[in-house]
């Protein structure tokens, strides 16, 4: 087995849900332990040092992003919050708490390893190395600036770059648009997301080969982007 | 018989409505003397304790601290609320303390003095000027109260008492509060024996009124006083007697007497008012009392017509109707309304005009017998009065422009100039004609002081200059006289006529002003609709109009008075007393500035009077307290607070009547959702039950690709019904108001991006083209909602058309925003159900195989609309349909 076994701590108070996550889980190889309570998740995140934390935001005894904020206290452990659809600030305030990323339910399997995967890899490489990047056709290599699609270089402007730099060191994770905005731009200009927009849709148009329908640079609607490879 | 018998629903309305208010409050028994030292606080105090020995809850709230022996004996034994200390210029005073009373609610609460006034200006401040308004707030919160007064200080009665003893009585009490007393006991002394009771001196006095003792206390005065006492509460056994009866059988009401009072701003007005009010009591009669603006009057100072206004509010607060007419002649006016209003007597003044000036001018009251032959016409005589009010002059009140009277001589000046010019060519008939135009013009220009100066100046100079014998004043030939005479009174006709039609006009406009105020807000209350925009629309026209700050205060859910502009962050911005506020509220009385209830407030509280019940309260603080107080100020300002009332209880009723629908609206959406849940929800769970418990059950031999399937199906009718219930869920949040709206910038093909890759699946069988031109605008818009609109149309269009069909999403920017379109070459709409398609629960044709309950088009118009947008669907000219929406792009109010 080439990975190390990750252990993934899932907080679900419903029995069935937290068996079958569990099941899924120790199936493509984790290592699981559960929670039922907030108070519990708490607890074993100290004691068992997981690799990865899986919260429900509904949980009996306290609120998901009260037990996001505890854990991120004392760990940078990646937290992945399962949420139910349509309650975009829910999910924003779980992500400003302190999530890495977000599942909805009801979801599928093969969404949900995708999004562990993805937040185990970022936890994996937090050296800030930057990556070259393969959209398809076009490679790029960010550190070097450089980009090259199937017909020879593409010109990306230094802001293009760093749109793209801040998405890519979270890659398959989604980066809220606040992020981005602050991280691009800086912070005077958080409010802009007109600007945002804009070259988000230049990129898509230099990098997906259909514009129309992106397939590596998706919008989730309401909280931001992510960078899917 | 039975026609007879049969009773005005209105009437009986107000009977049993005041049957309910009277059986929630308090009863007041009044125990009435004609003088002090009759034996009234000794009485009560004695009836006190035998109630007491009964064992009924009396508590004594307040009595004179006379030290009389025998009353201190009286009150051992009783309960006593501790009086209130109230300091005044060093002094400290027990006065009666209103809100132990209010806490400790016994059953019933003897408080002596009813027409005491309470000390404004100590501290702690009293809540209400009189004493009779802290006992009717007993009486609304339930407690019975007992109380004493004298004769004299019945309001309609204090001019007499004061005409027979010489002593005007400053506290008095209304008439009402004696005539809705539930009982009133005489408490009836022989004069002789109340001298004997003084002089052996059991009888307690004020010092202060130590001097008038003497005067008053004269065995005449008390003989009539007694009278006085004994008929007034004969009247009122008879207007008991009178009443009883009338609940069987009421009298039809043209068979009553109806008086019109006629007054005039004069002091003889206030005598007339009170006088006209115990002559409607006496005959049972409908009284008003009119006050006719007549050119004559409106020369007079603002004094006289703020007396006008205050003495029609006493009418008011007799019981009289009150009415203002305008007319060239008083008593042509009255006759005219006396025959529209069925009036049966006339009571007037009598003149005034003494002497000479009698023959010139007929009174209104000659004038009223000599016209108004239908009607009784009773003249009443006048009076002096005992101590009359200081009587603003009428020339005082307008400052003397001394530049006209230089003016008037200067024309004069002008006048002999050109006279002197025309002399040696022309006869002295023709210069006196230059002289009378000059006075003419003065007469026009300047007003009557200085035309009559004119007049006088040009008959001197005419006379000096150019009448034989020239350059002397006299005057040879008698006729000139004449000349003179003429000039003069031709100036003071012409000035008079000019100084009437001034007046009026400046009346006029200042009624045309306070109308047209009055008019701006109505106009803009009428087409306001929501609670705080009335309130915003009423605050600014009343700080405009009254030159004050203004609040309107409403009750919240839980009956909290609140600022409905909500509460001013800046400190220096008007802050509503709250607690005045809710005593306004709770009483339905004005209070604060200007008012008898805390007139030290800053500000004065009015309440917004509906129909039913007090809907708030308007809290208005002058910058200039004096002018608020103006009587017709005041009568504006309550016209406004009526008008505030009226839009408020109209939004009310309109926010309950669109509650009410809403509400049935609900119902209805929600049986409909019970009925097409068991539907739509079972069948998929049907699936899931089925292909669940056949992978589950060992007896079963599946191959692997039976299990892949069988697991397949319960993935998609899972997805099918959390479909569906984010329908449901999404649909009611917005039905319930709960969705607020997140907007930001977008642009469309991100839009439509998301909801192509959401959509995704159900899209596989048909041919989906997006053609957006590439400078399209962005829109302001709420992203997961505005794709969830896009999902829900191409999943529709998918639904609804046959396999292979060409999809086409187009957007293109027009005036009002972007306008989206998704088309389809499919079979197009059912004809006349396109406007259909959009409600609840509503399919296509194609009823029965295909999922989802129809909520997906009532979702996207929902959603649509919340952004001020429409969804549209038709049939394309070219074949198939179009469903079509615009978004906006216009960003945020900056």
């Amino acid at each position: 087995m080439t990975r190390a076994m990750f252990m993934i701590l899932v907080v679900e108070d419903d029995e069935v849900l937290g068996g079958v996550l569990a099941t899924l889980l120790e199936a493509s190889g984790y290592r699981c332990e559960r929670a039922a309570t907030g108070e519990r998740a708490i607890i074993e995140a100290r004691s068992h040092r997981p690799d990865l934390v899986l919260v429900d935001l509904g949980l009996p005894d306290r609120d998901g992003t009260q037990v996001i904020r505890a854990i991120r206290a004392f760990s940078p452990v990646p937290i992945v919050v399962l949420s139910a659809r349509t309650l975009e600030a829910e999910k924003i305030r779980a992500l400003d708490a302190g999530a890495d990323d977000y599942v909805m339910k009801p979801f599928s399997s093969p969404e949900l390893l995708a999004r562990v995967r993805a937040a185990l890899r970022r936890n994996v490489r937090s050296d800030g190395a930057l990556p070259v990047l393969q959209l398809g056709t076009v490679s790029i290599d960010l550190a070097k600036r450089t980009a090259t699609g199937a017909d020879g270089p593409l010109h990306l402007t230094p802001l293009e770059y760093r749109v793209l730099e801040c998405l890519a060191r979270n890659v398959g994770m989604i980066v809220t648009q606040k992020d981005l905005i602050t991280q691009a731009w800086g912070p005077e200009r958080a409010a802009d997301s007109r600007g945002l927009r804009s070259y988000i849709k230049m990129l898509r148009q230099k990098l997906e080969p259909d514009p129309g329908r992106p397939r590596y640079l998706v919008t989730e609607a309401g909280v931001g982007y992510r960078l899917c490879v | 018989m039975a026609d007879t018998e049969r009773r005005d629903p209105d009437e009986l309305l107000a009977a049993v409505k005041r049957e309910a208010v009277l059986a929630r409050r308090g009863r007041l028994k009044i125990f009435f003397g004609a003088s002090a030292g009759v034996g009234k606080t000794y009485s009560m105090l004695e009836a006190a304790r035998a109630a007491r020995a009964d064992g009924v809850d009396v508590v004594v709230g307040y009595v004179e601290p006379h030290g009389r022996a025998a009353t201190e004996g009286l009150l051992e034994g009783l309960e006593r609320l501790p009086n209130l200390q109230v300091r005044y210029r060093g002094i400290s005073r027990p006065e009666f303390d209103l809100d132990a009373a209010l806490q400790r609610r016994p059953s019933v609460l003897v408080v002596d003095e009813l027409a005491h006034s309470n000390i404004l200006d100590g501290e702690p401040r009293p809540r209400h000027a009189k004493r009779w308004q802290d006992i009717e707030e007993l009486l609304e919160a339930g407690i019975s109260v007992w109380s004493t007064v004298n004769v004299q200080h019945l309001e309609s009665l204090n001019d007499l008492v004061a005409g027979i003893t010489g002593v005007r009585q400053q506290e008095t009490i209304p008439d009402r509060i004696f005539d809705e007393a539930d009982e009133v006991e005489l408490i009836d002394l022989p004069p002789d024996e109340l001298l004997q009771r003084l002089h052996s001196g059991r009888v307690y006095m004020p010092e202060q009124v130590a001097t008038a003792v003497e005067k008053f206390f004269r065995k005449p005065n008390l003989i009539a006083l007694r009278e006085l006492a004994l008929r007034r509460t004969a009247d009122r056994v008879d207007a008991a007697a009178r009443a009883y009866p009338a609940d069987r059988t009421s009298r039809p009401s043209l068979a009553r007497d109806r008086f019109l009072i006629a007054v005039a701003p004069d002091e003889q007005a206030e005598r007339l008012v009170r006088l006209g009010k115990r002559f409607a009591a006496a005959l049972d009669a409908e009284w008003m009392v009119v006050s006719v603006e007549t050119p004559r009057m409106l020369r007079l100072g603002d004094a006289a017509r703020n007396r006008r206004i205050e003495i029609l509010r006493l009418a008011e607060s007799l019981g009289a109707q009150t009415v203002t007419l305008d007319g060239p002649s008083a008593a042509m006016t009255l006759i005219e309304y006396a025959r529209t209003r069925g009036v049966t007597r006339i009571v007037v003044g009598a003149p005034r005009r003494q002497g000479w000036w009698r023959l010139l001018r007929r009174s209104t009251s000659m004038e009223l017998v000599r016209r108004g032959a239908e009607y009784d016409v009773s003249v009443i005589a006048r009076q002096e009065p005992i101590a009359s009010p200081p009587r603003q002059d009428r020339v005082k009140s307008r400052e003397i422009r001394w530049s006209r009277y230089w003016a008037a001589l200067a024309i004069s000046g002008v006048c002999t100039a050109v006279a002197a010019l025309m002399f040696p060519h022309f006869e002295l008939t023709n210069i006196v004609m230059v002289y009378l135009l000059g006075a003419t013009v003065a007469a026009l220009r300047l007003g009557r002081g200085p035309a009559s100066i004119s007049a006088i100046a040009n008959v001197a100079a005419f006379d000096f200059f150019f009448v034989n014998p020239r350059f002397t004043m006299a005057v040879s030939d008698a006729q000139y006289l004449v000349t003179f005479a003429v000039m003069l009174m031709v100036a003071l006709t012409i000035a008079t006529l000019v100084a009437n039609v001034r007046a009026q006009t400046r009346v006029a406009g200042a009624r045309e002003r306070r109308t047209a105020l009055l008019y701006a807000m109505s106009r803009e209350l009428a087409a306001t609709r929501t609670l705080e925009r009335l309130a915003q629309v009423a605050v600014r026209h009343v700080a405009e109009s009254f030159s004050s700050d203004a609040a309107v205060l409403l009750p919240d859910a839980g009956g909290q008075l609140h600022d409905a502009l909500g509460m001013p962050t800046d400190a220096a911005a008007f802050q509503p007393d709250l607690s005045v506020a809710r005593w306004v509220h709770d009483h339905g009385r004005p209070a604060g500035l200007g008012t008898d209830t805390l007139p030290a407030a800053p500000a004065q509280y009015l309440p917004l009077a509906g129909t039913d019940r007090t809907l708030g309260v308007l809290a208005v603080r002058p910058i200039q307290r004096r002018r608020i107080l103006l009587p017709e100020q005041q009568h504006l300002l309550e016209t406004f607070a009526g008008q505030v009332a009226l839009a408020i209880e109209r939004a009310r009723l309109a926010d309950e009547a669109e509650r009410a629908r809403v509400a049935a609206e609900t119902e209805n959406l929600r049986n409909t959702l019970l009925g097409s849940i068991s539907h739509d929800l079972r069948t998929p769970l049907a699936v899931i039950a089925g292909a669940s418990s056949a992978l589950s059950d060992p007896a079963i031999e599946l191959d692997a690709a039976t299990r892949a399937r069988l697991a397949g199906s319960i993935e998609v009718k899972a997805r099918e019904m959390s479909e569906l219930i984010s329908n449901v869920l999404d649909l009611m949040r917005f039905e319930t108001g709960e969705v607020r709206l997140r907007r930001d910038w977008e642009t469309i093909d991100d839009l439509v991006g998301m909801a192509l890759g959401r959509v995704g699946e159900a899209l596989r069988s048909h041919h989906v083209a997006v053609n957006l031109p590439p400078d399209l605008p962005a829109v302001y818009v709420d992203a997961p909602l505005i794709t969830q609109v896009l999902c829900n149309l191409l999943e529709n269009g998918a639904k609804h058309t046959p396999a292979g069909t060409h999809l086409t999403v187009t957007a293109e920017p027009g005036p009002e925003g972007v306008r989206v379109c998704i088309d389809d070459d499919g079979p197009g709409l059912p004809a006349g159900d396109a406007a259909r398609l959009f409600d609840k629960f509503q399919r296509g044709q194609d009823e029965g195989n295909t999922g989802g309950a129809g909520l997906g088009l009532a979702i996207c118009r929902a959603i649509v609309r919340a952004h001020g947008g429409d969804v549209t669907a038709e049939n394309r000219p070219a074949g198939g349909a179009r469903f079509a929406f615009t978004l906006d792009t216009t960003g945020p109010p900056s």
